[in-house]
């Protein structure tokens, strides 16, 4: 099975027998990596949004959007992206104009490059780094900059309340949000993204499969808290409080730099999750068959893709789910929580775990 | 590698602009958005020179934590519709000093050399080694920094809680 990493050493080759420079292949294989990338995330974004709908819907007892394409308004997401393309797009005339335009490209930037090192299937990531993982963290941290930059450079007083909102709460989360994801590290001795699915295979007492959330379910737990808040979910989600804050941040934005934000954090969901199902729920590890027709390997690497997509809309489900049975937190428990229950937390996790593996490992 | 420095040129140009904003922009959110994209160049050029863990953790740390906690400050304590700053301080001529004196050591090492500087060590596996490293040989350096950011955060504390 040739991986994605040997493809590109391949193509490098073939250009520079051609006399190419290596630019060439490189800028290539970065245009169509970030194609791909973008088109995924717009679909995976319009699917989901259509699928929070409809489970709010049905958590509410509604059917949700029912009419538009059809079977259960499953065109409902098309029809409102073309509409949100179309309408205008309007800058307020007090507003800082170079941060009000930036703040969007930040937030979809920060959430597109987190991409560049998820696991999708065996052999398949982009760019598998020594230091994926602390890689991810750091880039994903960047979404609450482009936050900040929007909350200000609007000049509207909610935008600004919510844009502390979401610093605060950003600083604070992502102290336990690193400390817990240190445990899985920890045990599996990297911080590849690829080496971290490597080290989940095989099972435990000859029936569980040895992925990290068992060893580290107060870790998982600590860090999936913490996801929810860096993306600003429910019950997390007093940075874009609609009954207080109106929508927050992004009150001032409209058309397509409003799109961008909603792009982003619905591209931001499935990097949380896409992390959490690789550290904790061996990424693209499950049963496979062979295929009639295919060799083994393919057959492997298609059932992977499968599965790391049933674990991560799995988690996004739950995010879905929390969002739409919970109530929002007030800043002061907010805060507390984060202090005061997640961090220690997150230490006793890290300490016991070095214990054991000083004791046993 | 003619590419490598032309990237290398392109980060400088790019890190040093965003670094003047800062310090000669008049407003002063505006440069705190510009100091978060000097310490994005300043990762990519620590990319450049293969320190990846120093790039990834300077975006997790400067960026992530420190200039979200000044904007934030900064929000807390000024009236943000009108947030102008004094460019030039009092402190023109001692300054003048320090960074005359800096360009002058930059400019030494970078035509004659310092040899404790040449040659970076190539190392497979920088977070491993330096994990290492900062808890056997530089474990005492390490703990002393420590204690003096916990007495500087705690001297923080004592001038803002004035009664």
């Amino acid at each position: 099975m040739i991986t994605f990493a040997e493809l590109c050493e391949q193509l490098y080759a073939a250009t520079s027998a051609w006399g190419l420079p290596w630019l060439v292949p490189t800028l290539v294989v970065m245009g169509v990596v970030v194609g791909f990338v973008i088109a995924y995330i717009a679909v995976a974004s319009m699917f989901m949004i259509w699928w929070e709908r409809k489970i709010s819907a049905h958590i509410q007892v509604r059917f949700g959007p029912m009419r538009v394409g059809g079977w259960h308004g499953w065109a409902q997401s098309i029809a409102d992206g073309i509409k949100l393309l179309l309408k205008e797009d309007i800058i307020p005339a007090r507003a800082d104009k170079v941060v009000f335009v930036l703040a969007p490209m930040v937030v979809f930037a920060a959430s597109l490059a987190t991409y560049v090192t998820i696991p999708w299937a065996p052999g398949l990531i982009v760019k598998d780094l020594n230091i994926g993982l602390l890689y991810m963290v750091a880039i994903s941290s960047l979404t609450v900059v482009g936050i900040i930059m929007a909350g200000w450079s609007s000049n509207n007083k909610y935008a600004t309340l919510g844009a502390m909102r979401s610093a605060a709460q950003a600083v604070s989360y992502e102290v336990p949000l690193v400390l817990s994801l240190l445990g899985p590290v920890m045990l599996a001795g990297t911080m590849s993204m690829g080496q971290l699915v490597e080290a989940q295979g095989g099972t435990w007492f000859g029936f569980l499969p040895r992925w990290f959330v068992f060893p580290q379910a107060v870790a998982f737990l600590v860090y999936f808290t913490c996801a929810l808040a860096e993306c600003n979910r429910l019950p997390f989600d007093i940075p874009e409080a609609e009954s207080e804050l109106v929508a927050g941040f992004h009150v001032e934005y409209s058309g397509m730099r409003f799109a961008i934000f909603f792009l982003a954090e619905y591209a931001n969901m499935f990097a949380v999750a896409a992390i959490a199902t690789t550290i904790f729920l061996g990424g693209w590890r499950g049963p496979w068959l062979p295929i009639p027709g295919l060799p083994a390997e393919v057959a492997r690497g298609l059932f992977g893709l499968v599965w790391f997509q049933v674990k991560c809309y799995f988690l996004i489900f739950v995010m879905m789910w929390l969002r739409w049975t919970l109530n929002r937190l007030r800043v002061d428990q907010l805060m507390d929580f984060a202090w005061k229950v997640l961090l220690p937390i997150a230490f006793a996790n890290l300490i016991v775990t070095g214990l054991v593996l000083a004791l046993w490992g | 590698m003619t590419l490598k420095l032309g990237i290398f040129y392109l980060l400088a140009a790019f890190t040093v602009w965003a670094a003047a904003v800062v310090v000669l922009g008049k407003n002063i959110v505006r440069a705190a958005v510009a100091l978060i994209f000097t310490f994005c160049g300043v990762a990519a050029l620590y990319v450049l020179l293969d320190a990846e863990f120093l790039a990834a953790v300077q975006v997790l740390i400067y960026v992530g934590g420190i200039t979200i906690l000044l904007l934030f400050a900064i929000m807390l304590t000024s009236r943000i519709s009108s947030a102008t700053a004094r460019v030039i301080n009092d402190q023109v001529v001692l300054s003048a000093v320090a960074a005359a004196g800096l360009l002058v050591g930059l400019i030494y090492a970078a035509t004659q050399g310092i040899a404790a500087l040449s040659g970076p060590p190539r190392l497979p596996e920088t977070t491993r080694f330096l994990g290492r490293a900062l808890l056997t040989t530089y474990a005492l350096p390490f703990e002393v920094v420590s204690i003096l950011l916990l007495a500087a955060m705690v001297g923080a504390i004592v001038l803002a809680r004035k009664e």
